[in-house]
């Protein structure tokens, strides 16, 4: 599968990896969802390092749309939750 | 739910704005390298935006800086002539133009490295899209129509998300500007209209106090010697009076 960090590029990553990448995805997200500006910090540099560790850079010359998307490393929880209500589509926001 | 799946749903709607529907595939291989130009010149110009704004608070900063360093000089002459008092009110608005001066220094940083980030982006959309324009040429030539459909519309899809992104970097760097100029421009205001001309003017208080000290005490010098020459019965004039005695430092 293939993972962009955002601002940075695009990652190929083994597809047996994925549940590995969603727990640490999983931290971020708690983080956002409660608004913990403390945990998410932390949670959202540790995700950015795995996906650089276990990826392989995608070459210039390879084009591919990606499977997962991760905030640009250094935003701010605003800045993530800005950037995930930058959706048409009010649902999913309150989707609990 | 996921950060990650979120996010992606999000950069593909951005995305798929940025694809034309077109009859053959091969033509929206060209369709698309139009859009990646453009794109280019929009990242390289934002890229100026934020150095020109980079450029304005080095100036911003070096006025401050002059400023500051003009009361640290008025502040020694100050004690030179022992006046405590104004060497303390200059260097305490010397202290509040150094707060100012941090505070430049903290934006110049924070923009420095938008900057940074924006020609890193530029780099890598003009690597990918110079690939792209050797890549689209070969695509046309040795794809079936078949293949075409799929395999162009994936690399057309993968450089357009490249463009996105692009995109979400120039709106942040903006983002992080626009704060920036709105305080920027209130400076600049203040340097003009004069109110910080309290803190540094060119001939102010401070200066004229200083000045009036050094007037009177040549004047006090010459009178002196005005009276030594007149000799008439008038005390050694070669020293002024000393200070106080009981008014020497602690």
């Amino acid at each position: 599968m293939i993972v962009r960090i955002l601002g940075e590029g695009q990652y190929s990553i083994p597809d047996d990896q994925r549940d590995a990448l969603e727990s640490w995805d999983a931290t971020v997200a708690k983080a956002v969802d409660s608004g913990d500006e403390e945990a998410f910090g932390p949670a959202l540099a540790a995700l950015v390092a795995e996906v650089r560790r276990i990826g392989e850079p995608l070459a210039d010359d390879t084009f591919a749309p990606s499977d997962l998307v991760v905030p640009f490393p250094d935003a701010s929880l605003a800045e993530t939750r800005g950037l995930l209500a930058d959706s048409t589509d009010p649902a999913g926001a309150d989707d609990r | 739910m996921s950060v990650m799946k979120r996010l992606s749903g999000i950069v593909q709607a951005k995305t798929n704005k940025l694809l034309d529907k077109a009859e053959d595939p091969r033509e929206s291989l060209d369709l698309s390298y139009q859009k990646q130009l453009e794109s280019l010149q929009k990242v390289r110009r934002s890229v100026a935006d934020v150095t020109t704004a980079k450029k304005r608070i080095e100036l911003q900063a070096s006025q401050l800086q002059q400023q500051a360093d003009k009361l640290q000089g008025q502040a020694k002459a100050a004690l030179t002539q022992g006046n405590e008092d104004l060497a303390r009110e200059a260097l305490s608005r010397r202290t509040t133009l150094a707060d100012q001066l941090a505070d430049l220094k903290t934006q110049h940083d924070q923009v420095s490295a938008q900057e940074q980030k924006l020609i890193d982006t530029a780099q890598k959309l003009q690597a990918q899209v110079d690939a792209f324009r050797t890549k689209k040429e070969t695509m046309k030539a040795t794809y079936t129509a078949a293949e075409a459909q799929t395999k162009i519309g994936e690399a057309v899809s993968g450089i357009s998300e490249s463009m996105s992104d692009a995109g979400m970097s120039m709106q942040r760097a903006q983002d992080k500007i626009d704060g920036m100029q709105a305080r920027a421009g209130a400076m600049d205001e203040l340097l003009a209209s004069g109110a910080l001309t309290d803190l540094a003017n060119p001939v102010d208080d401070i200066q004229a106090q200083l000045n009036k000290a050094s007037t009177t005490s040549a004047v006090d010098a010459e009178l002196a010697a005005l009276k030594a020459e007149v000799g008439t019965g008038a005390p050694p004039p070669a020293q002024l009076e000393p200070a106080e005695p009981e008014g020497g430092p602690s």
